[in-house]
């Protein structure tokens, strides 16, 4: 018999039922809570009657309405202007404290973006089945955690039961070999996946990254990559656990102790996929051929190196495909064939669950230290991705770095990611963004996304447009 | 929720690939914390020329008189048809809510992202994969016949077309006994407590570090 991948030994360890008609009851070990999609599931639980099955598997934190000025915060929930996202904030207090659920509320130092803070106290360990009404939950597999978004009726089902019914997924590898170039940045090497096999290329698979690349990067890293799973297609992107992960866990708040650390740690080493496991698919990359990369479109998939030109849509036979880009070259303002370099930029934003944690800050600072913000950049932000982060950037000195360098140190939130907060781009606004999603409207209305690496956004603050990281790294050196 | 049996409607049709599910339901419109009354925001950016807000009435808004959903022809429709990838993104329900609170009860396309696709079955919608050459030929049908209506009947998964013609479709048994009922899925799991109960006490004796509270 072939052996098993790291998601099928996940997924036998926590299966509860198999039912008849396929589908089967997962065990969940973690919930993750924000304010978004949280307050129709206690809604729910309310209506029915019913109580959470396991109060001590759930932590909540407000993160996507959170204003990110200094100011604002010391103002408490009177500091968010909107009245909306106010409430929304506010409920999920209440729902915390009428239903005994524990939460970093928008003023503890713990509080952050739900998937940084997750990792960052323990919450989210090796082996565990993680789940958040929040697609980027995914980045917890990095852990070798089995870690995906839901719904709200899911949110509530697993308040509800501590389950999940669930089909189970298949199984692709991805693995990266060789070694990454300097400049070239874990999340260079997940948006060149994505432009590899499409956002729709991971559908139905649960995918572990792999190869010499994913073995020597570091855990945060890891992070970032599992991150954008989703944007693959993936609701689940899995790392094996080594002696990094092991490395990264032991201490934090939630993480075991004692006796509990070496059968904790014992188990873990078990979770990798074994040597004759079988995927039911594989994709290889060589680490060598990723240069940095820059979304020129309105998906993730439409990415291209810094040295890249904009596509030209008559150049494309499949009708589908070229009515795509001629919407996004329309919505993007752009030319085809248009090079990458070429594009002026209008804001930066620094941060988000899939580049906000202290390497991603260190790394920018390092780019911009001893320059100026070019005159072109209207706004470049810095939004740590937890308070620890913030406290940690500061200890180190990298806010005054930034803040010398003419860009903005905020307070931790998800920002202008998805611009649920004040933290937005105007109509037609260009950003370079170390953010997730490029889709029309994500980041303010008429907003113009560009994804790109920390240091790429770095570079681009202090250059008023996209060059190419790897050759001022290269001077540095 | 409300049982699904069939849906006899209108088909308005979404001719693109990898709607998003900020598309769908923009994310100002995610501060509310109700299921209900998203319906005069779903595609708010494609539908409207201005920019919309929570609690902005859209009754006088300007209309992208281009957009389908604006055409007459469409008014009423129940059946959304789409290409591949359609909801991708986040996680939001409220794509699926927005959805439901317009009238579509059932979407068309020719793949669909796993959360959204999963999100539906929760709020009585029925997502439908078809293969990309009866999308194209149902497209091209919707657009040159004003009125075009498909006839959609879960309990024998048939697709009936106005020329009396059938396709069949695929669904997943249990999501499929649970729309036909309208079953609450809590409601079924429970009736599983106590296997539920017996796992937990022996994965607490195999890794008790996961029944940690916290430090």
């Amino acid at each position: 018999m072939a052996g098993k991948t790291l998601y099928d030994k996940l997924w036998d360890s926590h299966l509860v039922k198999e039912r008849d008609d396929g589908t089967a009851l997962i065990y969940i070990d973690r919930q993750l809570l924000h304010e978004v999609t949280s307050p129709q599931a206690f809604e729910g639980l309310r209506i029915s009657g019913r109580q959470p099955w396991r109060r001590d598997a759930n932590l909540a934190v407000p993160d996507h309405n959170v204003p990110t000025t200094l100011k604002e915060r010391q103002l408490g929930l009177d500091g968010i202007v909107d009245p909306v996202s106010k409430t929304q904030v506010l409920t999920l207090d209440n729902n915390c404290k009428e239903f005994d659920l524990l939460e970093f509320d928008m003023n503890d130092r713990r509080q952050g973006i739900v998937h940084v803070v997750g990792p960052e106290q323990g919450a989210t360990l090796p082996g565990m089945t993680i789940v958040c009404g929040d697609s980027h939950t995914s980045t917890h597999g990095a852990l070798g955690a089995l870690a995906h978004g839901i719904g709200t009726s899911e949110v509530e089902h697993v308040l509800a039961t501590q389950c999940l019914i669930q089909n189970k997924m298949k199984n692709m590898l991805i693995r990266i070999d060789g070694k990454l170039n300097v400049g070239v940045t874990p999340k260079d090497v997940v948006l060149a996946i994505i432009g590899k096999i499409g956002t729709a290329g991971g559908t139905g698979y649960a995918v572990e990254f792999g190869g010499d690349v994913i073995v020597n990067m570091s855990m945060e890293g890891r992070m970032t990559v599992c991150n954008m799973a989703i944007e693959a297609g993936a609701r689940a992107g899995l790392i094996a656990v080594d002696q990094s992960t092991i490395d990264y866990v032991k201490g934090r708040p939630f993480s075991p102790a004692g006796n509990d650390w070496d059968a904790a740690v014992a188990q873990w080493q078990q979770l990798h996929s074994d040597d004759d496991a079988v995927f039911d698919a594989t994709i290889e990359l060589k680490g060598e051929d990723i240069k940095p990369q820059v979304s020129w479109g309105t998906s993730p998939e439409m990415v291209l190196p810094i040295d890249g030109n904009v596509p030209d849509p008559t150049q494309e036979s499949d009708p589908t495909k070229r009515d795509s880009i001629e919407r996004a070259l329309q919505y993007m303002g752009l030319q085809a064939g248009q090079a990458i370099g070429d594009i002026k930029l209008d804001k930066v934003f620094i941060g988000s669950c899939t580049n906000g944690r202290i390497e991603d800050l260190r790394a920018a600072a390092k780019v911009v230290e001893g320059h100026r913000v070019a005159d072109n950049i209207k706004l470049a932000l810095v939004v740590p991705g937890s308070g620890l982060v913030k406290e940690q950037a500061e200890k180190e000195g990298l806010h005054k770095i930034f803040t010398a360098a003419g860009l903005e140190w905020r307070e931790p939130g998800c920002s202008m990611c998805l611009a649920m907060n004040a933290d937005q781009l105007g109509d037609g606004e260009h950003c370079a963004s170390t953010s997730n999603r490029n889709f029309e409207g994500r980041q303010g209305f008429g907003g113009r996304t560009h994804l790109v690496s920390p240091q790429m956004a770095a570079a681009a603050a202090i250059n008023g447009r996209f060059v190419d990281v790897r050759d001022i790294l290269k001077e540095g050196a | 929720m409300e049982k699904f049996t069939a849906v006899e409607g209108i088909v308005a049709p979404l001719n693109r690939a990898n709607v998003d599910t900020d598309m769908i339901i923009p994310k100002q419109f995610l501060k509310s914390i109700k299921r209900s009354g998203f319906g005069p925001n779903l595609f708010d950016e494609l539908r409207y020329l201005d920019r919309g807000e929570p609690d902005k009435d859209c009754t006088g808004r300007p209309l992208n008189k281009e957009f389908m959903l604006n055409q007459p022809r469409y008014a009423n429709a129940t059946v959304l048809l789409s290409r591949q990838n359609f909801g991708c993104g986040s996680s939001r329900e409220h794509a699926p809510w927005a959805l439901d609170d317009y009238g579509f009860r059932v979407i068309i396309a020719s793949s669909f992202a796993d959360i959204f696709f999963n999100n539906c079955f929760k709020n009585g919608i029925l997502p439908i994969v078809l293969d990309e050459a009866v999308i194209d030929a149902l497209f091209a049908e919707v657009e040159s016949t004003e009125g075009y209506q498909l006839t959609v009947d879960l309990q024998t998964q048939q697709i009936s077309k106005p020329d009396g013609s059938v396709i069949a479709f695929e669904v997943d048994a249990f999501r499929k006994h649970c729309l036909l009922n309208g079953l609450d899925d809590i409601g079924l799991t429970l009736q599983d407590d106590e296997l539920i109960k017996g796992f937990e006490t022996k994965w607490q004796q195999n890794a008790p570090w996961l029944f940690n509270a916290g430090q």
